[in-house]
């Protein structure tokens, strides 16, 4: 028997393993393929403190060993989400991670205080999508607007607040010790790259956002560089994410100093993904004669 | 419910330039599955992550029939195409709604109409209504598919080049066959909907028709293949819904094209 629990922000997860937001909804799509009492906790797609449309169609486009994404956070709005969404979650043994997004300071304080008195156990403030735009990325590549922020929602917010930071900056270090300055609770990381796909036989933006987020297994080498990176950078736990898809993917953002990771993109590949990359980092720790997972993050220095 | 399947192609074969059809073997997904729905298809080849969306054409006993085209070269559909009886799959489905072959609207006499890659999905469609129909079926030039719909109604053809049928399109068929119907149920590309839907909404007759949107994961969670509707969407909260989970079978009077 392994123990393979980890903390964040005082938090226990039964394992290491959650989703990341934005691929899974919030579980209820992918019941009939996963019992999500196996997750660590279910991170939930984005939400705003009132509904978003998100944008225009076409969102999404494949790429090489990865796809593209604007979906623009379209979001049902925080009423919607906690009559709904998280009761049905509460059905589940997992923790429930909330992924919170705002196009200003303001609503930002507003959803984490709407949240207050929910039965929520971290909240993730999403600071760093970069397919709306006003708000979202742009709190995410300015250390001093990312402070700000970090700030605000940590003077209202009952719950640990992570911070999910983006890729799309000179040095991911800097972003992570503002926010760390900010007082965050915890890091997630990484946010989507962003890309562009041409469509040559309609000769325009294969998705109508023009830009998008890359995800999926093709940014995982610069997700793990950036997890390592932070982690000698700062003193919080990091969730890692960016191209996870199997348990030796998962094992490599733990060695490289995440504390949990987060399937994402995968789990429209295989929507039974994440049960089998609990499974697979069990069986790891087993033939390696591993005890507690804690021996494996940030082994590799 | 729905479920991922690793199935066992029993039959695959060319109808048509670009158009095959394959047939496979399904522990559970034959038995659930309804006319209007899709599978979504996985490539073996590990860079192509996202399933290909396919419209059910046929439900025989435990095997499932799909008729796609191949989009291009190095496509997903173009590795599905040189596929050969034995090999396997990973198939998840069937996924949406469907068309409801036991509504009360069900039984009027039916004008079913297909146009392109909107055709096959008719198929299992105009075998299970049970109901007087006319079936139009459109096509650029070659056809496919058109004479297995024979056994099922009268079955009439529209061709862009005049090749065969009618010289245009399946209302311009319509037209000059004088063809008339109490329900309409329609799948093709979208400006032959958006043309349906306004036919329909002129003449007063009720309407479905069936949506595509570039798909991710194809059972309502990632919100990428969306659609305007005209009324506030239930689960979404916007004027938004999701085409593979609330339909992809819709009341043409409900969604904005």
């Amino acid at each position: 028997m392994v123990n393979m629990s980890v903390n964040i922000a005082g938090v226990e997860l039964k394992n290491p393993v959650t989703v990341a937001s934005g691929t899974f909804g919030s579980g209820m799509e992918y019941g009939d393929y996963v019992d999500l009492n196996r997750l660590g906790a279910v991170t939930t797609k984005g939400v705003a403190n009132v509904p978003w449309p998100g944008n225009a169609t076409p969102r999404i486009a494949e790429t090489y060993g990865g796809m593209i994404n604007a979906i623009g956070l379209q979001n049902p709005g925080l009423d919607t989400f906690l009559s709904r969404d998280i009761p049905f979650l509460k059905q589940y043994d997992t923790k429930i991670i909330v992924n919170v997004c705002g196009k200003t300071k303001e609503d930002y304080v507003d959803a984490v205080e709407k949240l207050g008195d929910a039965p929520v156990d971290l909240l993730e403030i999403n600071i760093s999508c970069p397919n709306v735009k006003e708000g979202g990325i742009a709190f995410g590549q300015n250390p001093k607007m990312a402070q700000e922020i970090t700030e605000a929602v940590k003077a209202v917010a009952k719950q640990p607040v992570i911070m999910k930071l983006s890729p799309n900056v000179t040095d991911i270090t800097e972003m992570a010790r503002a926010v760390e300055a900010g007082g965050a609770d915890a890091v997630s990381m990484i946010n989507t790259l962003t890309g562009m796909k041409i469509d040559i036989n309609r000769r325009t933006f294969a998705v109508a956002n023009r830009t998008g987020g890359l995800s999926g297994p093709a940014i995982k080498p610069v997700a793990v560089r950036m997890v390592y990176q932070v982690a000698n950078a700062i003193k919080l736990p990091i969730i890692g994410m960016g191209g996870i898809a199997s348990a030796e993917d998962a094992l490599e953002f733990i060695m490289a100093g995440a504390t949990a990771v987060a399937v994402g993109t995968a789990n429209f590949h295989d929507p039974m993904t994440t049960v089998k990359v609990i499974d697979g980092i069990e069986q790891y720790m087993t033939k390696n004669n591993i005890a507690d997972i804690k021996e494996l993050i940030g082994c590799v220095k | 419910m729905s479920y991922r399947e690793r199935v066992v192609i029993t039959k695959t074969s060319c109808l048509a330039t670009g158009i095959y059809e394959m047939w496979f073997k399904t522990e559970n997904m034959a038995k659930v599955a309804k006319p209007g729905q899709f599978v979504s298809v996985y490539s073996n080849d590990g860079s192509k992550l996202l399933p290909r969306p396919i419209s059910i054409c046929r439900i025989e006993g435990d095997e499932l029939r799909i008729v796609y085209r191949v989009t291009g070269k190095g496509t997903g559909t173009e590795e599905f195409s040189k596929m050969v009886a034995g090999q396997e799959l990973d198939v998840q489905g069937p996924l949406g709604n469907g068309y409801d072959v036991n509504a009360p609207y069900a039984s009027k006499k039916a004008i079913l109409f297909g146009g392109g890659i909107g055709v096959p999905p008719m198929l299992e469609l105009a075998k299970q209504l049970n109901c007087e129909k006319d079936i139009v079926l459109g096509y650029r030039d070659e056809l496919f598919l058109n004479k297995e719909f024979e056994s099922y109604g009268n079955v009439s053809i529209a061709t862009e080049d005049g090749s065969c049928g009618t010289k245009g399109n399946v209302l311009d068929a319509v037209k000059a066959l004088g063809i008339k119907g109490n329900v309409i149920y329609a799948c093709g590309p979208t400006p032959m909907l958006r043309a349906i839907k306004a036919y329909a909404e002129e003449n007063g007759i009720e309407c479905y028709i069936s949506l595509e949107e570039k798909m991710a994961c194809g059972i309502g969670a990632c919100l990428a293949c969306v659609c305007k509707t005209k009324e506030k969407d239930h689960h979404s909260q916007v004027n938004n819904t999701r085409i593979c989970k609330e339909g992809p079978v819709f009341n043409a009077k409900e969604v904005e094209l």
